[in-house]
């Protein structure tokens, strides 16, 4: 380890008032008011009068300096050099003279940035690290990402949906990439493929055996080294232990597959939140561009956007018409395992003589 | 000089289509960065292979136990050494972003500076899930001093591993009409006063603080954090005919039925005459036309922001603002995810007394958790295994029937307390009347 260049100080999160555009810090807490003039432009007023535009773009999140010094350049030319990144990794620029937002939206769609993201449209893909960084990935995670937002461009561009779609990705079935209208989870279907010979000296068998949420792993000598033996008819496929074992190889090139989860909601409005549900799985891990996965997607959200009624979220839209309605109108074959076995699935169950016909 | 590129076919096709490709952009480092063409290399391998090579091991900073993400290669040759040398060791360091995530341009070129001068790729990523600013790209004898770097210019390393971690905050008062409490004095009140259960992991497992100024819940608190900070407010929605009445007018009553009436979760929205007559107490009565009023029932109103997203302005929140904490939200691992549920249904958050009461809540949750949690469980799994009233006793919280949808339809209980349970109720009744 190298020397120490500075006594560190255990600062934490910084303050954000440096930073901060100085409209929105001198009416900080005193907004009233918000309108959204364009798609990928909202408007903001003050109790004393004061207004803001803010002009939202995309980004590839995962970005090299130049891009970042470029985005920091376009804030020095067109808004008083100040901008914030939202939690789907758009980037956000703030004016205060409404002159400036159309030149700001040129100079960002000439440089590459689509200009877009706001209100009723498809929001860029929370996502995750994928082959580029995590130590347990099933995919990729910028490069599905970047696949379907070259697939879904218009809507992000445009506000033709019924209410904001937010999507996510997760390159393995832990779902980092978090709750979504539609979410991409990579879904394991074989158990885990051991390595015996690297178990005893690689893996701690007592935390993996708690790991494992069916208590299908137990300890075992296998060809006289200590080592784990997974019963695979118990077995869910999940990949818990994988990370604390890696030796227990739970990706494979063919039957790690990318299911889709609809539905999940994060917001309080109208309904409680609601968690995503399973629609679609068995869709093949085919990089670079996955283009099962976007033909999935895009049914989905055609057939939602024909349907759904302004201000409905998906979840809000599938609790209207119904999940039989919802596997007929988009063509998506409806299985067994969409049943819920796990612990409080009765709950998921109809118990009731409500019927659609 | 760099090093030749690597032939990166799978990737060449992530450079096609409209959205910003960040192959590109690895590509504009690989010119003249070693690390990023052996990168390119790795990450066009498990294209190829559909396999992910990097594992974990142990890097830090002196005086930490977290914040630096190890990556080690896996993709390795007969004689164990490694395929791309270059990017061999790839970590990331996990930086915290201002509360709120702003930037200043000159901010991010000095990051920029700051990461290429002490042996970074060049890659940054805006933002990681917990929201980290993940400077990825720096091998084991960079990380100090690129930390020191960092440090110096006033920025942090964020949580890894059985640790608190890094916090997220809405945009919140900075820009909107909906936020209900300072949120970033909130996150750096709890975060920052818990320093130490960030930077050095001891806990059972992660425990995250999120922040959302109103129940639009935009940092997804109640579904991702272990303790959510929810802005709302007790008192009536606040009115404003004039917008109202604008909205009126660029809409239709049908618009106003079928867009704000049927769409409220409790009914608790009338269309009524405009009769002139004042409100009823706790309703938030206001015209839209001359013709017709919204009066919303607010005792009767869950605070959904609905309404208020569907007519912003015309509808805002109260003015006896505060928020609500949910506690055990997390992701799948491992009894499948779930969701915060309601501990503090109500409480201020504007003077320092009510900072430092949220902050002394968030230390208590935060020492019961590493007490009673068991190895690599989550605060929701605790509570799951021992009961949401345990967790309330333990922690001095009292009961409150808007912790719960329904009560318990089963009898499985020893119920020989319930008149000294029912007497609780009735004194409590008494002391808040």
């Amino acid at each position: 380890m190298a020397e120490r260049t500075h006594e560190t100080i255990e600062s934490g999160a910084p303050d954000p008032m440096p930073y901060m555009h100085p409209v929105m810090k001198k009416n900080y807490g005193k907004w009233t008011f918000h309108s959204h003039p364009k798609p990928g432009v909202l408007y903001h007023r003050a109790e004393n009068g004061d207004q803001i535009w803010t002009v939202k773009a995309g980004t590839q999140r995962q970005m090299d300096h130049y891009t970042v010094r470029k985005l920091a350049d376009l804030a020095d030319q067109f808004a008083d050099g100040f901008v914030r990144f939202t939690a789907r990794s758009n980037i956000e620029y703030m004016v205060t003279d409404e002159k400036k937002v159309e030149p700001l939206i040129k100079a960002l769609s000439d440089n590459g940035f689509p200009v877009g993201g706001t209100a009723n449209s498809v929001s860029m893909i929370a996502h995750t690290q994928g082959w580029l960084h995590c130590d347990i990935p099933g995919t990729d995670a910028s490069g599905v990402v970047k696949a379907l937002m070259d697939e879904l461009y218009h809507d992000f561009v445009n506000c033709e949906m019924p209410n904001r779609v937010k999507l996510s990705t997760s390159c393995c079935e832990i779902n980092c990439g978090g709750q979504a209208d539609i979410a991409i989870i990579v879904q394991h279907t074989k158990p885990p493929k051991i390595n015996h010979d690297l178990v005893a000296n690689v893996c701690e068998r007592p935390s993996v055996v708690a790991r494992c949420p069916v208590a299908a792993i137990r300890p075992a000598l296998v060809n006289g080294k200590p080592s784990l033996e997974v019963d695979e008819k118990k077995c869910i496929c999940c990949g818990a232990c994988f990370p604390p074992c890696p030796p227990m190889q739970i990706n494979d090139p063919e039957h790690s597959k990318i299911a889709i989860w609809v539905g999940g909601k994060n917001s309080n409005a109208r309904s409680r939140p609601t968690f995503h549900k399973l629609v679609a799985s068995g869709l093949p891990n085919n990089a670079p561009r996955w283009p099962e996965v976007g033909e999935v997607v895009k049914k989905i959200l055609a057939t939602y956007k024909a349907d759904g009624r302004p201000w409905e979220r998906m979840n809000d839209w599938i609790d209207r018409i119904g999940w039989p309605a919802f596997f007929e109108k988009t063509g998506l074959p409806f299985t067994k395992y969409h049943i819920d076995n796990w612990r409080g699935s009765r709950a998921s169950l109809n118990a009731s003589a409500h019927i659609r016909f | 000089m760099a090093k030749k590129m690597i032939d990166t076919p799978n990737l060449d096709e992530l450079e096609k289509g409209p959205w910003p490709s960040f192959v590109t952009g690895l590509k504009r480092l690989a010119k003249d960065n070693d690390m990023m063409v052996d990168l390119m290399g790795q990450l066009e391998t498990s294209y190829k292979t559909r396999f992910g090579y990097w594992k974990g091991g142990t890097v830090g900073v002196v005086g930490y136990g977290g914040g630096v993400i190890p990556r080690f290669t896996e993709l390795k040759d007969e004689n164990h050494k490694p395929i791309f040398p270059e990017a061999a060791e790839f970590h990331t360091l996990r930086i915290q972003p201002p509360a709120g995530m702003h930037y200043s341009s000159d901010l991010l070129r000095q990051m920029c500076d700051a990461w290429l001068e002490t042996g970074g790729s060049g890659l940054i990523a805006f933002h990681g899930q917990s929201g980290d600013i993940m400077f990825q790209g720096i091998k084991t004898d960079d990380v100090q001093r690129s930390f020191d770097k960092f440090n110096e210019m006033g920025f942090d390393l964020g949580g890894a591993g059985p640790a608190l971690r890094t916090s997220m905050s809405c945009v919140g008062a900075a820009r909107c009409e909906m936020s209900c409490f300072d949120e970033a004095r909130a996150l750096r009140t709890v975060i920052n006063n818990n320093l130490d259960d960030m930077h050095r992991p001891s806990l059972p497992y992660k425990f995250k603080f999120k922040f959302s100024g109103c129940p639009n819940d935009c940092m997804n608190a109640i579904q991702r954090s272990d303790m959510a900070t929810i802005g709302t407010w007790r008192d009536s929605i606040r009115a404003d005919e004039k917008l109202a009445r604008d909205w009126m007018a660029a809409h239709s009553m049908e618009d106003l039925i079928n867009m704000v009436v049927n769409h409220c979760p409790t009914k608790a929205i009338q269309l009524t005459k405009n009769d002139g007559k004042a409100a009823g107490e706790g309703i938030t009565k206001v015209a839209v036309s001359d013709a017709n009023c919204i009066e919303i029932d607010n005792h009767n109103c869950v605070r959904c922001m609905h309404c208020l997203n569907v007519m912003p302005g015309a509808l805002l929140p109260g003015k006896d603002k505060g928020v609500t904490i949910l506690v055990g939200g997390k992701g799948v691992l491992k009894i499948g995810a779930s969701m915060g549920t309601v501990v503090i249904p109500f409480m201020k958050l504007e003077s320092d007394e009510d900072f430092e009461k949220l902050n002394d809540l968030a230390r208590n949750i935060l020492d019961f958790f590493a007490e009673n949690a068991l190895e690599h469980e989550r605060t929701g799994e605790m509570i799951e295994r021992i009961g949401l009233v345990n967790f309330l006793e333990g922690l001095d919280i009292e009961i409150d029937p808007s912790m719960i949808i329904h009560p318990r339809t089963n009898p499985y209980v020893r119920t020989d307390g319930w008149d000294e349970e029912a007497e609780k109720w009735f004194e409590r009744k008494q002391a808040a009347a």
